[in-house]
Formats: C-alpha cells, sequence, structure tokens
C-alpha cells in the first residue's frame, strides 16, 4: 500500500491547495508553497510543544510518584494554554545595565536555527519541507548559529550568572559537536550522500522480511546511534548535561535575566532543538518514515516518523527523570576521550562493514571493532580513585 | 528576481561590514560581523554554490565568530576605550585592500555567457579532494592538529 490516499494525504492536500491558484503567476505559487510548509511544519511542532511541554511534566510526576498537572481541562490537558496565557501576560523585565538591543535579540537568535533546523527532516514519503542536496549539513551549519545566539544572551545581560552559563553552554556545545558530527559521518560515508530523503531511501527493504535495513541494526550503526544520542542530549541542554542552567550554582544560567515571554521563547527553543535533534537521529539511523516490519507498511510513513519521535522523546523524559546533573569537568573529559574516539571507531567500523560486502562477516568484524575499542578505552580512562577523600584544588 | 535579491543582500552586507568596523564597542563589531559572514554565504546560494554557502556559515559563524568574541572576552578589558587612531591599523587596511585590487584587475574578465560548468555537487567536491588535492588537504590535517596541540599545551602549562 505504498504512496496510498492516506499516506499521501498532507501532499495531495498542498497539491489541491496550490491548484487554486492555477492562474497566477509562477513567483507567487513558488511563495505559496513555501508559505504553506512553513506554516504546516510550524503548526505541527508548536502544537508538538504544547503537548510535549504536558506529557513531561505528567511523567516526571509519575516517575517521581505525583500525580502532574490535573486541574485545568480533563488529565490537565488545557495546561499548556493556560501556560501560555501567563507567560504572556507577565511582566517583561530587562535589566537596566543589559545591553537592551543583544538582550532583545537574543532569544529570537536562539529559537531561528532550531525551526530552521526542522525543515531538513523528511517526515513522510514526499514530505520534506525543504529538500536541499546537503540537508545534513544544513541541519549542523543552522545549529552552530546557536553557539552565539546563547553568548548573546549571556553577554547582554550584564550578570555574571548569566556570563558563566553561557560560557559552559558554549564550551559544551562547542565540545559536542565535534562527537555528534562525527558519528553521523558513518551514515553519510555509507550511503554516499548528504541529502536526507537518501538516507531514509538507503534505509527501506526487510532481510528475512522481518529485519528492516535500519542503520541501528549494524553494530557500528547501533554505536552510533548512542554516541548521537548522548551529544544530542548535551546539545539540547538536558539532563544530565543541563550545567548551563544548573541551577544549585548559576541560578539559571544564561537564561537568569530573562522573564515572561522571552523566557518561554528559551523554553521553545530546548524543546524544538529536541524535536530536531531526534528527528535527525529517526531520520539517520532509525529507517526516518520506514516501518519496523514489511505486513506495517500500510500504516502512513507520517504516523511511523511520528511514533518512533515520540519513542525517543520519552527517552528523553525518562532520562531526565532518572539521571542527577553531571558535574561540569566530567562533561567535557567525556566528550573529549570517550566520545570522540569511539566515534572514530565507528567510523572505521562502518568501513570495515561496507568492505566486507555488507554481510554476516562485516557484521562480526565491525562488532568487534567497536567493543575492542570500548573496553581499551574503558580501561584506559579508568582512574581507580574511588571512595577517596575529596581535594580541592581552588578552596580549602 | 536574481538581480533584486542580489541588490538586497549587497545592502546587508556592506551595513553589517561598515557596522563592523564603525561601531566603538568591540562586541557590537563582532556581531555585525555575523551578519556580513551570512550575507556572503547569501551570495553564494544565489550563485547556486550550496556546499559552500553551508560551509561558509559552519565555519564562519559556528567557529570563527565564536573564536573572535571569546578573543575580545579574554584580551584587555580597556579595549573599549580605546579610541584613537593607529598607524599600522591603516597601513594593514591598505596592503589588504591593495592586494586585492591587485589580484582582481590581474584576473581575465569572465564573460556573461560562459561556458556551461559542471554543477559542482558534494560528491564532485568529495572526489576531487580525496584524488587530485589529497596532498593540500592532509597538510592542512596536519596544520590543524599541530595547532590544536599548541593549545592544548598552552592551557596545561596552569596545571605544573
Amino acid at each position: 500500500m505504498s504512496g496510498g490516499f492516506l499516506d499521501q494525504i498532507f501532499v495531495s492536500t498542498k497539491h489541491w491547495l496550490l491548484s487554486l491558484l492555477v492562474g497566477a503567476p509562477e513567483w507567487m505559487t513558488q511563495i505559496a508553497s513555501s508559505l504553506l510548509s512553513i506554516s504546516a511544519t510550524l503548526g505541527v511542532f508548536l502544537a508538538l510543544f504544547a503537548l510535549m511541554s504536558l506529557l513531561e511534566r505528567k511523567i516526571l510526576a509519575r516517575i517521581q510518584n505525583r500525580l502532574g498537572p490535573n486541574r485545568v481541562g480533563p488529565f490537565g490537558l488545557f495546561q499548556p494554554v493556560a501556560d501560555g496565557i501567563k507567560m504572556l501576560i507577565k511582566e517583561d523585565i530587562v535589566p537596566a545595565r543589559a545591553d537592551k538591543v543583544v538582550h532583545f535579540l537574543a532569544p529570537i537568535m536562539v529559537a531561528a536555527p532550531t525551526i530552521l533546523a526542522l525543515g531538513v527532516i523528511p517526515y513522510g514519503r514526499n514530505m520534506t519541507p525543504f529538500a536541499i542536496d546537503g540537508g545534513i549539513l544544513f541541519f549542523f551549519a543552522v545549529g552552530s548559529a546557536t553557539e552565539l545566539a546563547v553568548f548573546m544572551a549571556g553577554w547582554g545581560s550584564n550578570n555574571k550568572f548569566s556570563m558563566l552559563g553561557a560560557m559552559r553552554a558554549i564550551a559544551q556545545m562547542v565540545s559536542y559537536e565535534l562527537p555528534l558530527i562525527v558519528s553521523v559521518l558513518p551514515v553519510v560515508m555509507i550511503v554516499g550522500s548528504l541529502s536526507p530523503d537518501a538516507i531514509v531511501d538507503a534505509q527501506s527493504g526487510y532481510s528475512l522480511n522481518v529485519i528492516p535495513h535500519w542503520f541501528v541494526t549494524t553494530p557500528w550503526g547501533a554505536a552510533s546511534f548512542l554516541l548521537f544520542f548522548i551529544a544530542g542530549l548535551v546539545e539540547s541542554n538536558r539532563t544530565p548535561f543541563d550545567v548551563p542552567e544548573g541551577e544549585s550554582e548559576i541560578v539559571a544560567g544564561h537564561m537568569t535575566e530573562y522573564s515572561g515571554f522571552k523566557y518561554a521563547t528559551f523554553f521553545l527553543a530546548e524543546y524544538f532543538g529536541m524535536f530536531a535533534i531526534s528527528g535527525l537521529a529517526v531520520t539517520l539511523f532509525l529507517g526516518g518514515w520506514h516501518a519496523p516490519f514489511a505486513f506495517l507498511q500500510f500504516i502512513p510513513s507520517w504516523i511511523w516518523f511520528f511514533a518512533k519521535l515520540g519513542v525517543l522523546l520519552f527517552v528523553f523524559i525518562w532520562i531526565r527523570g532518572t539521571l542527577p546533573r553531571m558535574r561540569v569537568d566530567h562533561v567535557m573529559n567525556f566528550a573529549w576521550k570517550f566520545m570522540l574516539p569511539m566515534a572514530f571507531a565507528c567510523v572505521i567500523a562502518a568501513a570495515v562493514w561496507h568492505y566486507q560486502a555488507r554481510h554476516l562477516a562485516g557484521w562480526l568484524w565491525s562488532a568487534a571493532i567497536v567493543a575492542v575499542v570500548y573496553f581499551t578505552l574503558s580501561r584506559l580512562l579508568e582512574t581507580r580513585k574511588r571512595f577517596a577523600p575529596r581535594t580541592y584544588r581552588f578552596a580549602e | 528576481m536574481n538581480i533584486a535579491a542580489f541588490i538586497v543582500i549587497a545592502i546587508v552586507t556592506l551595513s553589517g561590514a561598515l557596522a563592523a568596523a564603525l561601531l566603538p564597542r568591540l562586541i557590537h563589531a563582532a556581531l555585525w560581523l555575523v551578519v556580513t559572514f551570512f550575507g556572503i554565504a547569501a551570495f553564494y546560494f544565489l550563485l547556486g554554490a550550496e556546499f559552500v554557502g553551508l560551509v561558509q556559515v559552519f565555519v564562519y559563524v559556528g567557529a570563527v565568530a565564536v573564536l573572535i568574541v571569546f578573543t575580545i572576552l579574554l584580551t584587555r578589558r580597556d579595549a573599549d576605550k580605546d579610541h584613537a587612531f593607529h598607524w599600522s591599523g591603516a597601513v594593514v587596511a591598505v596592503a589588504v585592500f591593495a592586494a586585492l585590487v591587485w589580484t582582481i584587475l590581474r584576473t581575465p574578465g569572465l564573460s556573461v555567457a560562459a561556458s556551461p560548468v559542471e554543477a559542482l555537487t558534494v560528491r564532485r567536491i568529495g572526489e576531487v579532494l580525496m584524488t587530485d588535492y589529497v596532498w593540500p588537504l592532509q597538510c592542512i590535517g596536519l596544520v590543524l592538529t599541530a595547532a590544536l596541540l599548541g593549545a592544548l599545551v598552552l592551557v596545561m602549562e596552569e596545571k605544573r
């Protein structure tokens, strides 16, 4: 049932809407087409943002044996609406000594790249809002602009806590950008293309009609997926890597001086960043919009994409409810000493898998490479400093 | 459409560059420089060089701009107060400008109706980098690794 009516319902709706403009000049059709894609993407993800902010609180509440928001509407479903109204009517405080323009622009600059990054992800068959050749590169190029925006927030607020938080956030983002991108390299190498659509196409088909050809089913793919997910956790500043906003140490990091709707914009950027990273993880490793089993292909492709996205987002929340915050120097050490060598090992393992004709031999060889590097690194990085009395370098 | 886009991007890029050169606060200048970087990336897109445009954003906005901002923060505190005219700066600027003009004038002009060139795809760039230009690529890799190690050594000093 590939390409069925339900599968293509959004694509055909867009074509139908554009056919209403049939007499108009070409540039008008182009602009209308872009606007349709943009508003659809924004609408879906804003709705998902509202839902996610509620679900996160609900799931965290369940983990902590509480009830969570349950007053507004059935099961607290209208809580996001109430929160939105509250954020809108709150007073917008700008510090007197802040750099007004930079302070104002920072939340916009934080949110814009994450929205742009959502554009290149294929949400279903023929459903990529912005299909370009270098889609993966585009994703990381716009993502790299976030660091500067965080700096603007920290510096523009003219506050020590803000600046410290921004510095932590930038250090962390710069360090983890490397493993994040290197863990994508194996997929790009194997597919031979930077286009997300080509990567999803390369993962179609099933072995023995059961095992999907997703990259996560190969040893190098599974390892890169884990590395990518951890680096993604850091890039979106989520627990256990949320040291930039560690409230026990530096109030709220670069968001300290923000209130009202500007704070909500930072919140939105964090969630959109989470959606973008999870969406890319689904595209790269979990087969994009392909069904997990051949006999389930009758279910529309976009349902599969959002189901996988939902699972990853749940894992994000689950981790937040389970793990305590890491110390800031441990976060950095982990990036340079463990994540980066592992990511390079995945590149080599993927090459071996490819040159062993992608069969069982290659599967075993690449698994061996990943395992050997993993155990060597764990042996090398073992500090043997368990339960020793604490030593302080800068305070007595 | 292309001409209009060119004019808009040119105005944005040039005003960004002017602001970067004229604003008194260094951080503001650095942030305006980022606008210029984006403008140049937009030009690459306009010319159909998608890959170069993306790498421009990736390298210049993601890395170089952050580096500039950090450099400003970690160096002299009183840099903001120093507005005197510096001859050395003027000499360097004139020298760079002269070198650029000289190179541009020496370049044979391209006729507008140039012969259609092969589309520069990412795949083609990768192939050329791995065959014809493999030695320059390796040399740059070595230089960058040396720079990284040098930075590490500078930081390690403190721990001894």
